[in-house]
């Protein structure tokens, strides 16, 4: 395991109470994600695809074990100590978007920079970067109604990417969308990975999604079965 | 944009639950202010009420009268610096509509002891005291018909008559009296006991109370303790109290109107607070993927707390203002209309500074549950990732 990965995760256990039962997701998982890396994760449903999206996003929390994302062990981060990391190193995309309807594409983007000490006019500058990066420039005062799945998509993006966090978490950013809308989307997603060095951990179904990755990990069982190269 | 537009895209994200939401705060703000209004003119007259002023009546009620005779008593009881009396006369203009607030009074002494309530140029309460036929007249009251210095006026009674079966008196107004305090009625009509007492047709030689200033206000109660001992066991026996206390106990006539504002507006607050907080309990429920997003993009759970507070203070704020604007208009429609009743009717700014607290409070309280159910929201239940 390299020491200059982005992320690490070391003897991860997690596990969910389900009724009186536990259902252990993962045991002793051991990851390694290098700086710059494009992910696909793929496996069955319940694999632990998404469990593992969230522990490396903030959002849940490790029964046993460390994980690492750029030195910083978040494990033991408290609420809102865990809400600072999000905010700073983590930008998320999600399977339906998940934008605000009452707020144009621009302020959608511009909602991580609330969090941020930067002014009205560094917000806009870095919003215009953003929604350029994804194309949409000439859509900043749509509405999500206003925009179709892909556009809505690449809002998205640009959301997640408008902070500069080094980290991409996508969980099916393509599940809703048509092939070709998809391949767009993905085009994206690897022109950040290639060209702005984002790492992306993306969670999919689609073999055809997770062959625009770097690599791929298979999930089985809360076990990584197989890795492989993709591109 | 910042978290103010955040909470105002909120707000009306659904405009017709939003509008009938404000709607319903604004009927219960205008409500609010109406009847906050109203019962502080009620009670206005406690606030005006001199320290060191007795009022002197009947004991069986202030309705009855006393002896003209127990003036000079009270006159020379050790404590009093100087005493007044005064008759209701139960007066209108013209017609029984146009009803006045109408007092005979001793002029000499009554305009020495109200002295500190409204302004009186010398002159004129030299022609007062001089003319027997003389009215002093407020300046609301003479306003309101247009009246001034010189006219005469014919002024009817619905209690009493003259000896010739005549109701009315014929007056002449020798001064307009202005206001020193801004919850004084100045829509009132004073003359002269004398004229008054010599022509009616009853009632002779009877007052109806007595107002008094005391050497000190420490000694109040000593005094009045003292005069209602001297008129024990009389035909008329008295009643004496602070004017305060008179005033209070006048108003409680007519009933508990603090009492019947606040179960009336609690009723209308309760109302809303339910109404308000249920519906923003089933808003949160309905954008619970969406504060799932905002804590997914680093939004602390106390950001969000706040931005929900935050709408629910805004929509009481929204709905308020126009409320209590509302109020104030119809304040203002109500004062002309019932001026001879609750003169003074005004939605004045510590009723506005309430309302602006109950704002607070309402956005608060309606606001609280929710606000706490999305601070406690764990990311992965509201993204349906558990």
């Amino acid at each position: 395991m390299s020491e200059s990965s982005l992320v690490r995760l070391v003897g991860v256990s997690k596990g969910f109470v389900k009724g009186q039962e536990t259902i252990s997701v993962f045991h002793d998982l051991d990851l390694a994600i290098p700086a710059d890396d494009f992910v696909a994760v793929m496996g069955p449903s319940g694999s632990g695809k998404t469990t593992l999206l969230n522990l490396l996003g903030g959002i849940d929390r490790v029964d046993a074990g460390e994980i690492r994302v750029g030195g910083q062990r978040i494990d033991g981060l408290t609420e809102s100590e865990l809400a600072r990391y999000r905010a700073g190193n983590v930008g998320f995309v999600f399977q339906f978007y998940n934008l605000m309807p009452m707020l144009t594409a621009a302020q959608n983007v511009e909602l991580p920079l609330l969090l941020t000490k930067l002014g009205k006019a560094q917000r806009r500058e870095h919003v215009e970067t953003a929604l350029k990066l994804v194309a949409l420039a000439d859509r900043a005062k749509h509405y999500p109604r206003e925009m179709s799945g892909g556009q809505q998509q690449r809002v998205a993006i640009a959301r997640a990417i408008v902070s500069d966090p080094k980290l991409l978490l996508c969980d099916e950013p393509t599940g809703d969308l048509d092939r070709a809308t998809a391949d767009e989307i993905l085009s994206t997603l690897q022109i950040l990975n290639r060209e702005l060095a984002k790492t992306i951990v993306m969670v999919t179904h689609d073999p055809a999604a997770a062959r625009f990755a770097r690599r791929t990990l298979h999930l089985d069982k809360g076990r990584f079965v197989e890795k492989g190269l993709a591109a | 944009m910042n978290d103010f537009v955040l909470i105002r895209k909120n707000l009306f994200r659904k405009k017709l639950r939003a509008i009938l939401m404000i709607v319903s705060i604004l009927i219960a703000f205008a409500i609010f202010g109406v009847l906050a209004a109203f019962e502080r003119a009620f009670n206005v007259g406690q606030e005006v009420a001199e320290a060191d002023r007795l009022v002197i009546v009947n004991k069986i009620n202030f309705t009855q009268p006393l002896p003209i005779a127990y003036f000079n008593r009270v006159r020379a009881f050790p404590g009093v610096r100087e005493v007044t009396h005064a008759n209701w006369f139960g007066g209108y203009y013209q017609d029984p509509k146009n009803v006045l607030i109408v007092f005979a009074v001793e002029p000499e002494t009554y305009t020495q002891i109200i002295g500190s309530d409204v302004i009186i140029p010398r002159d004129m309460r030299q022609a007062f005291i001089r003319d027997r036929a003389g009215a002093l007249v407020g300046e609301g009251m003479a306003s309101r018909f247009g009246w001034k210095v010189g006219d005469h006026i014919p002024i009817s009674s619905n209690i009493f008559s003259q000896k010739n079966g005549s109701h009315t008196w014929d007056m002449t107004i020798v001064g307009i009296f202005g206001k020193r305090k801004p919850q004084i009625d100045a829509n009132v009509m004073l003359f002269q006991y004398d004229y008054f007492d010599e022509t009616r047709s009853f009632g002779k030689d009877t007052i109806g109370w007595m107002v008094l200033r005391t050497t000190s206000p420490s000694i109040n109660d000593q005094v009045a303790k003292g005069i209602d001992t001297m008129f024990a066991n009389s035909s008329y026996e008295t009643s004496t109290d602070t004017e305060k206390a008179f005033n209070k106990a006048f108003i409680a006539q007519l009933g508990n109107i603090a009492l019947i504002v606040t179960l009336v507006v609690g009723a209308a607050f309760v109302t809303i607070l339910m109404i308000v907080g249920n519906t923003m309990m089933m808003i949160v429920r309905e954008r619970a993927r969406e504060i799932g997003v905002l804590k997914t993009l680093g939004f602390s759970s106390a950001r969000v707390l706040r931005l929900v507070l935050g709408e629910t203070v805004l929509l009481a704020i929204v709905g308020g203002l126009p409320g209590l604007a509302v109020a104030a208009a119809v304040t203002l429609m109500l004062r002309r209309s019932l001026v001879q009743f609750v003169p003074g009717m005004t939605l004045n700014p510590s009723i506005i500074l309430t309302g602006l607290g109950f704002m607070l409070v309402l956005g608060l309280a309606t606001g609280l549950l929710p606000a706490i159910n999305a601070w406690r929201l764990k990311i992965a239940v509201a993204m349906g990732r558990g």
